[in-house]
């Protein structure tokens, strides 16, 4: 059993928890994700982490409500226990591997979309530990659902806002503050993309066009999280990966994005059918 | 002949998850047990991976000895009442029996789970523990391997962590292995509860290699030795065109989602999609498991497999079991291509004619494609059954242990013993897929090999 020692609403239906799972804590990376279930009947369901303090023994974890799990676990509240919670899964994002010298004069531009600014956050943190220059965008439907962007700008980086209908930053989509700041002079060594399949598609058609390495993170549909089910299988340059196993963070430029889309919309209609069956959602 | 087996009708099994096989009442297994000539060379035991003294056993539950019998199993083998479903027992013990001869083999198998379970319905303690031995050894699994290396270890004196990756133990015997072939909460729970007893202590959601490495269990954690016994969970996969295409499933994914998540039952939240017309592509055990589990969700199931019935690898029973509850064998047919509509999910299957000429190096016949045969099934899923290979996770992040190119462990054949100091390797992780007895027999090996080393290491 793992408590729930904190939990916050970042957004209407983004939950953050922090959970008390000291093996985790101790072992996680950027770009990592756990597998989590809240009870005996619950499915097993990846999510990427978000923040760890070892010395508390934490893991900081986002959830947004999508369907009658996430619903079902956003309702948990501080002092309440999840049944299961394993990880760290998955590899560490690829930069944990260069060291000081290597990453210091890298420039990485960090591109997160809705909830993605969550698994953004632990590897900006991470690099600007070091001192290495980040710039971050992030996109949003509007300025309500923009996460985590006092604590990322504390972390000493520029954040750029783009909002679907300008309540925040410009009005726009991510892939236009890319272009804005690559056409200022900006120059960068990696794109890191992470949100919404469609907004890593278009980041990555951009920053293949202007010839910048581009890494996504992919959020499959999975079950064991350990290379066990093969749910989490994408093309990636015509080969088939695990994102668990192999992943989940992968080349921008060579994923099979629209397989991607078809996959994971494959339990959509049992999500609905039991939002309505279960309980209607009332988290908020 | 043979003692009959009481097995749930076919029109009642098809519409449940219940155990097929009822097993022996005590008159039954009395009389079955009476067939044994108790053989002095007794070809059984030889045949047996982890040498069950067969004749002995059969000859108290003659005369109705049953904890005695028991005492004598569990001198070799912890987990009686799992092997006594799952075994192979028709090429192993019974295969060795003199009166398979000419008649029928005597029902070792089924004697066997007899005895299994009258110790854990009458809650009969079976081991003799040694004295502690105040060391501490990790095993990396609870699948047969684990468990058996374990309960060896334990009843040696040894204080024994079992870590888990997944939320539950068992391994394959609770996400591979279907219900109605073996009982998890009747037996796989209380086989496992029993080794609970000899103060093995499961620490489940732990991934050895990623929540904690090889190298922490033994700086930090303070373990003198480790066991792995990871098993062969990766799935393979064809290769064929449209294989990403939605619905279709390794049969790994498949089980998991049935048996581990109970995703058959609908207060668990664990979706599972199959559709009207099921394909399960291989000839396997799992490939049996697969079928009938699609069965029992109300598909109309085929099994695609591109040699002929001779040449399934699966178990008689397990095919006989098949063929009653309905599941249709195309033979001789191989896919070449999955059919996806415009939304990505299955829609058919574009299927190629085999014949079988000559033979290979293993002595099983070679499938070849038949020219200009390929012809279109409608599907609405596809279960890929043809194999699985050892999970990378620890090779991946412990570069002191060996794997060779068919991701294997690299370990001493007789003991057990891996490319890194302290640390032993068996079942699955190291032959690829095979099966529970003989996961359990080397993980039993590897725990004397771990004794002997750690009894010769610091003393």
């Amino acid at each position: 059993m793992y408590k729930i020692i904190e939990k916050n609403f970042l957004a209407e239906n983004i939950v953050m928890f922090k959970i008390k799972a000291p093996m985790v804590a101790k072992s996680a990376k950027p770009g990592q994700f756990v597998i989590v279930r809240i009870d005996e009947k619950g499915e097993r369901i990846p999510l990427t982490i978000c923040d760890y303090d070892r010395s508390l023994g934490t893991v900081s974890i986002v959830v947004q409500v999508v369907g009658a799990s996430t619903c079902k676990m956003a309702k948990l509240n501080q002092g309440d226990y999840i049944l299961d919670f394993a990880g760290p899964l998955g590899n560490a994002s690829e930069f944990v591997n260069l060291n000081e010298e290597e990453l210091k004069n890298k420039k990485y531009l960090f591109v997160a979309g809705g909830v993605g600014a969550a698994p953004i956050y632990p590897q900006v943190k991470y690099l600007r530990q070091l001192g290495v220059y980040c710039d971050v965008i992030i996109g949003a439907r509007s300025k309500e659902l923009v996460i985590l962007k006092e604590d990322i700008e504390k972390l000493g980086c520029r954040v750029y806002i783009s909002t679907d209908d300008g309540s925040l930053g410009i009005r726009g989509r991510v892939t236009d503050l890319v272009k804005k700041l690559v056409e200022e002079g900006n120059t960068y060594d990696e794109v890191v993309a992470i949100g919404p399949v469609v907004m890593m598609k278009f980041v990555s058609m951009l920053t293949k066009e202007l010839n910048i390495k581009t890494t996504v993170s992919l959020n499959s549909i999975m079950v064991d999280g350990t290379g066990m089910c093969g749910a989490c299988r994408v093309t990636v340059g015509g080969q088939t990966k695990f994102t668990c196993t192999d992943g989940p963070e992968f080349d921008g430029h060579l994923v099979d994005y629209d397989e991607v889309i078809k996959r994971q919309n494959m339990f959509r209609d049992e999500e609905v059918r039991r939002m309505h069956h279960t309980s209607e959602c009332s988290c908020f | 002949m043979r003692v009959p087996v009481k097995e749930l009708k076919v029109e009642e099994r098809i519409k449940c998850f219940d155990e097929v096989c009822l097993g022996y009442s005590e008159e039954e297994a009395v009389l079955e047990a009476s067939r044994c000539l108790n053989c002095k060379s007794a070809n059984c035991v030889k045949k047996c991976p982890v040498g069950v003294d067969i004749p002995k056993f059969i000859e108290y539950i003659k005369k109705r000895e049953f904890e005695k019998a028991a005492e004598i199993i569990f001198k070799y083998n912890s987990l009686p009442s799992i092997c006594g479903r799952v075994c192979p027992q028709e090429i192993q013990c019974e295969g060795g029996c003199v009166l398979g001869k000419k008649g029928e083999a005597v029902a070792i198998g089924k004697l066997e789970r007899f005895i299994g379970d009258y110790v854990l319905n009458n809650d009969i303690d079976v081991f003799k523990k040694e004295p502690k031995k105040n060391k501490k050894v990790a095993v990396v699994g609870s699948g047969p391997a684990g468990l058996s290396c374990a309960s060896t270890l334990a009843i040696l004196g040894y204080d024994v962590t079992i870590f888990e990756a997944l939320h539950e133990a068992g391994g394959v015997l609770v996400y591979g292995i279907p219900e109605f072939r073996l009982p998890k909460e009747k037996i796989v729970k209380k086989e496992i509860e029993n080794l609970l007893k000899l103060g093995v202590e499961i620490k489940t959601n732990v991934i050895v290699g990623r929540t904690v490495t090889l190298n922490q269990l033994f700086d930090e954690l303070g373990y003198e030795a480790v066991f792995i016994g990871t098993g062969a969970g990766l799935p393979k996969f064809m290769g064929i065109k449209g294989e990403n295409a939605n619905g279709v499933y390794s049969a790994n994914e498949f089980l998991t989602r049935a048996n581990l998540m109970r995703a058959f039952l609908d207060e668990y939240d664990t979706p599972l999609k199959i559709g009207k017309r099921v394909a399960v592509i291989g000839g396997g055990n799992v490939a049996m498991d697969a079928a009938r589990t699609a069965v029992r969700l109300g598909a109309e199931v085929h099994i695609i497999y591109r040699r002929t019935e001779d040449e399934m690898p699966a178990r008689l029973e397990e095919i006989h079991h098949a063929k009653e509850e309905g599941v249709i064998f195309d033979v001789l047919t191989n896919p070449v291509e999955i059919l996806a509509d415009e939304n990505g999910w299955v829609k058919g299957m574009v299927l190629r004619k085999m014949e079988l000429k000559g033979v290979d190096e293993s002595g099983r016949r070679i499938p070849v494609e038949v020219e200009g045969s390929d012809y279109v099934e409608e599907f609405d899923t596809v279960i890929m059954a043809i194999g699985t290979v050892p999970n990378p996770i620890i090779s991946y992040t412990t570069s002191e242990i060996k794997i060779n190119n068919k991701r294997c462990i690299v370990v001493e054949e007789d003991t057990g013993k891996t490319t890194m100091e302290g640390v032993y390797a068996g079942g699955d992780a190291v032959t690829g897929a095979a099966t529970v007895i003989l996961a359990m027999g080397a993980g039993k090996r590897a725990a004397y090999a771990i004794d002997h080393y750690l009894s010769n290491n610091n003393n």
